[in-house]
This record gives structure tokens, sequence and C-alpha cells, in this order.
């Protein structure tokens, strides 16, 4: 469980985080999403203690992380694959970090080939590709099978087959009671990993919600239509409330009205449909609306200043 | 949260527990260890090649200018040897921040302060115990070379010898604290060796005659009273000179530790 309470972190007169508040829960998946410069890097970092906020608060299960006296099976985390000394092997790296909470050493193959780093373990990080690196973060977050695992970014890097692997890591995380929080800025990873989202703009809030509740608060439905007797069919679903807009010769789309009505419409009145098509907007379609919204209701706080 | 019962045994993070993972750190990194020995090739080397030297005659000074100190030439080799551990200190924990392993660090430790102190922990039991053997060496094998040698039991040798191991380490915790404070590799050993080597050169030149016992409290001349075995004018006494060094260590120490704790990483 991750608690974050008014977190606001300013650098200078720079506000890069500002006044956040929210919760993840253990057992799903939770997206954090947001353009880049957003604050979601901040945020996981205030979160993990490596940050001080300038107010405000950010607990995992119920304490700042670093005030547990034993915080690596608290929470586990991967916030940059740069966070490794290069000129040490991986698997001396994770022994290392193994060491300060007493993991055994059999942990420490565990979580290596549990990230498909067994043949490269003993080789030095510096020659590491970016995907080489972000499974040793990943190791080194899972290492004490902690109960919060925050990932910042982890497909970054990761060849189809990594990220496939990824995704699938969360959701057995997730499936084990574990909070599982995980940054992107690209809302097609999160549609098919998160099963919730928090969204932050410019270091605020812009929603917190189910996957299926943004798409559907994000942006009405519409049906495309498709029939030889467009013209006919414009007349019949016309109307206060809906909006019709032509595509094509022969096309157009509703919104406002759902299928079944227009194609009741359209069997009362015998016209033929060739093509009656509900289109819902993608997550990527959802976000950019989202945080459009996010940046007019930016510029109107800067216009009433004045 | 019970569905998640963990297989792993929940052990708190302690300072020993810091200490073994510092003690893993600072033996696989290949530099650290390649400083190491360099610093005893050059404690040792020197001090060999300065006491071979030792009273030959082809200079042609005036008579009664002959060389009266074996004990320190055979531990020559510490001027050169500081620059070795001083670089191996400030590596240690800068070398920390230029990877970005302090991220991991700190993750691992939130506390952050045991991370410090066990750094200095293993740093100073592995340099003390090093320079001790290689300044040790340097002694006993020196002054087999030197004609009328010293032995340990002259006075003011065995305390140079033991002096010596005690300054590489205090230049390398000088070191440790300056890259913690700095985060940077070349600032701290820049700054390190600056303090080390040119200031009290600096300090003779520029400062008034009359100010001139100020100069006898910078780090390398404290550290040389603290060595010598017999003190030259304007210099402090043995355990004079132990303090102040000491001193210097625990305020650069002393503010790194309030910069660890307190700066975002």
């Amino acid at each position: 469980m991750i608690e974050v309470h008014e977190l606001t972190k300013r650098y200078g007169d720079k506000t890069a985080v500002d006044g956040l508040t929210f919760t993840v829960k253990p057992g799903v998946v939770t997206g954090f999403l947001g353009p880049n410069g957003s604050g979601k890097s901040t945020t996981m970092r205030m979160l993990l203690g490596l940050d001080a906020p300038t107010s405000g608060t950010a607990t995992v299960n119920g304490r700042p992380y670093a005030e547990h006296p034993d915080p690596m099976f608290q929470a586990g985390a991967l916030l940059d694959a740069k966070a490794v000394h290069t000129g040490r092997t991986a698997y001396h790296h994770l022994l290392a970090l193994a060491a300060t909470t007493g993991v055994p050493k059999s942990r420490v193959g565990e979580v290596i080939d549990l990230v498909g780093l067994h043949e490269v373990a003993r080789k030095r990080v510096g020659g590491f590709s970016l995907g080489m690196g972000q499974r040793l973060g990943i190791a080194s977050a899972l290492l004490a099978d902690p109960e919060v695992v925050v990932l910042d970014e982890p497909t970054n890097g990761l060849d189809p087959e990594g990220v496939l692997w990824i995704r699938n890591l969360m959701r057995d995380l997730a499936s084990r009671g574990r909070t599982v929080f995980v940054s992107s800025h690209l809302m097609s990873e999160m549609a098919l990993t998160a099963e919730h989202l928090i969204v932050i703009g410019k270091g605020r809030l812009i929603a917190d919600v189910s996957v299926s509740g943004f798409i559907e608060s994000a942006s009405n439905e519409s049906i495309r239509v498709r029939s030889p007797h467009a013209n006919e069919l414009h007349d019949l679903v016309a109307g206060p409330g809906t909006t019709v807009l032509s595509v094509d010769r022969g096309l157009f789309e509703v919104t406002g009205l759902s299928a079944e009505e227009i194609g009741d419409r359209a069997a009362a009145a015998g016209i033929a449909l060739h093509e009656l098509t509900v289109i819902r907007p993608s997550l990527e379609e959802a976000f950019m609306e989202l945080t459009r919204d996010a940046v007019e209701y930016q510029s109107a706080t800067i216009g009433e200043a004045r | 949260m019970t569905a998640a019962a963990l297989s792993l045994p929940r052990k708190r993070v302690s300072l020993p527990r810091v200490v073994k993972s510092e003690w893993i750190k600072f033996w696989t990194v290949r530099s650290t260890v390649i400083t190491l020995g360099v610093a005893v090739l050059l404690l040792v080397g020197f001090g060999l090649l300065a006491s071979s030297l030792y009273g030959t005659p082809s200079q042609g000074g005036p008579p009664g200018n002959e060389p009266t100190d074996p004990v320190g030439a055979s531990l020559t080799g510490t001027n050169f040897a500081q620059l070795a551990f001083g670089t191996l200190g400030v590596l240690l924990m800068a070398g920390e921040y230029s990877t970005g392993m302090i991220r991991s660090s700190m993750t691992a430790v939130p506390k952050r302060l045991p991370v410090l102190w066990a750094k200095v922990a293993v740093f100073t039991t592995v340099v003390f115990a090093v320079a001790l053997a290689a300044s040790a060496a340097a002694f006993t094998f020196g002054q087999m070379l030197i004609e009328d040698g010293a032995s340990w039991s002259d006075p003011g040798a065995a305390r140079a010898v033991i002096g010596t191991a005690v300054v590489m380490a205090g230049v390398g915790l000088l070191g440790m604290g300056l890259g913690a404070l700095m985060r940077s590799t070349p600032g701290a050993i820049t700054t390190l060796f600056g303090v080390m080597f040119l200031l009290a050169m600096v300090a003779a030149l520029l400062i008034p005659d009359s100010w001139g016992d100020v100069v006898q409290y910078l780090p390398s001349n404290a550290a040389d009273a603290f060595t010598a075995v017999e003190q030259g004018e304007g210099m402090l006494s043995p355990g004079a000179g132990l303090a102040v060094f000491t001193g210097y260590i625990v305020a650069v120490l002393g503010a790194a530790a309030w910069r660890v704790k307190r700066s975002d990483v």
C-alpha cells in the first residue's frame, strides 16, 4: 500500500510535484502516467526517501520508507538502470545490496535467474546494454521479495520479448497480493498492463481512475455508420443532443445515439446499413484529451492571475 | 496482505550488515584494489630507493650536513603513497555518486548514515592494516640498506612507522569526506592534494612571519609532526600533531555526514 498526501516538491521557484494525493492499493497493477517532465520520477524518488518532500507525506505500508527497520522487504524499486557501479559485476552488486538486510546468497542467484541475467552475472555492469541494466534494476528491486514494487519506466530499452516478460511479471506480482506501481508515458503500454491509473500533468493529479473508467470519462464513444442511403439516414438520426459528422460519401459518425437506436431507426425506415461500428477512443486518445484539458486549465489560471 | 506470505526471513538493516555490504563493495571494484596495490608499491618502493641512496657521499655537500634521519629516509614513500591512499578514499565515496550507485545504496539503507560509517570502518581497517604492513616492510628492509640503520627500539622509530599507517588512513578518510561533500572524483582529488601538498607551501609564502605559528596547524604539517622522529623547529609535538590531524578528519567527516543525511541523492 502506497499513500501519498499533499506531496509537494519545489526546486527553487519551479514546482515539480504540486500537492499530489493518491493511494496505490495492493493486488492490482497501478499505472502512473504523465508526459515527460510531469513529476513521475520525482514522486517515486520521494516515495523511496531519495528526495525529501518540500511538504506533504509519502508512505509505504503506513510509514515513510526510510523509517522501516526492514526497508527492502517493504518496497523494492527500479528508479533508473544507471544506479549501479559500472566497475562491479551484476552478481557482486546484488550480493552487496542483499548483505545490508541479511538476504541470503541463494536469493541473489534466484533473482539473477528470474530476470534472465544468468550468463552475464559475472561480467562488469559497465558493458551492459540498457535492457540488461533494466533487468539488473528489476533484480535488485525484487531481491527481498518486497510487498510494494515501484518501477519507473521499466520497459525502456527492452526488446519485445522483454516487454512481454515485464508485463507478465507485474501481473504475477499483483496476483500474489503485491502493490505494483509502474510509471510510463505510453498509454498503450498501460492499457495492456494496468488496472488502475494515476494520471498527472505538471506535477498535479489529473485522474485517479480504473483503466475502463478512464476511457469512459475521457471521451464519448461514437458510432460509425455506412449506408448507400446516407442522406435519408442522416435526417433520421439528426436532432438535438446528437452530432453527425460526415466522413466520406456514404459514411458518417454519430455521437449521442447508441448503435441499437440507429439500427432500429434504419430498420423501421427500411434503409440498408453496410456498417454500424461502435468506436471507443483508444487509451492514447483519452490520454491526449486529458492532458490537453490540463494544459487548458493551466493557461486559464495564468490568465486569471493577470 | 496475508496472501503475500514471504518465504524469505525478514531481517532488519543493521550496522554490521551494512559493514558486510561495504566490505563486499570494497573488494569487488577493480579500481580500488589496484589503487591499494599502487599505494603499497609507492610506499615500499620509494622507501627502499631512498634508503639505498641514503648517505651516498656523491652529493658533495659541506661537512656537517650529513643525513641524520635514517627512519625518515626509509619512509620517504609516504609522500607518494598518500596520493594513492587519498585517491582510494575519494573513489570509494565519490565513485558512488559519479556512477549512480549511491541511489541503490541509499535505497537499501535509507537511513543513509550507516553507509558512511560502514565505509569509514571498512576503509580504516583495510588501509591501516595494509599501510602498516607496507610501512613496516619499508622500514625493516630500508634499514638493512642503510649503514648503521635505525632499529625498532630507537626513540621515535616505532611511532614513525605506525604513525605513517595512521596518516595514510587519515588522508584517505579526508578524501572520503571530501568525496561525499563534493560528489565529484576530480574535484575531491584536486582539493585533497591541494590541501595536503600545496597549502603548506602557499601558506609559508603568503602568511606574514608574525602569523608563522599558523602553518604548523595545517593538516599536512600536523601529520608530519606526528610521524617525525625528531621535532624540528616550528613543529607541533607528536601528540598535538595527531590531535590536530584527527580534528580535521572529524570535522570533514562530520560535514560529510550532514550532507549525506540532508541532501537529495
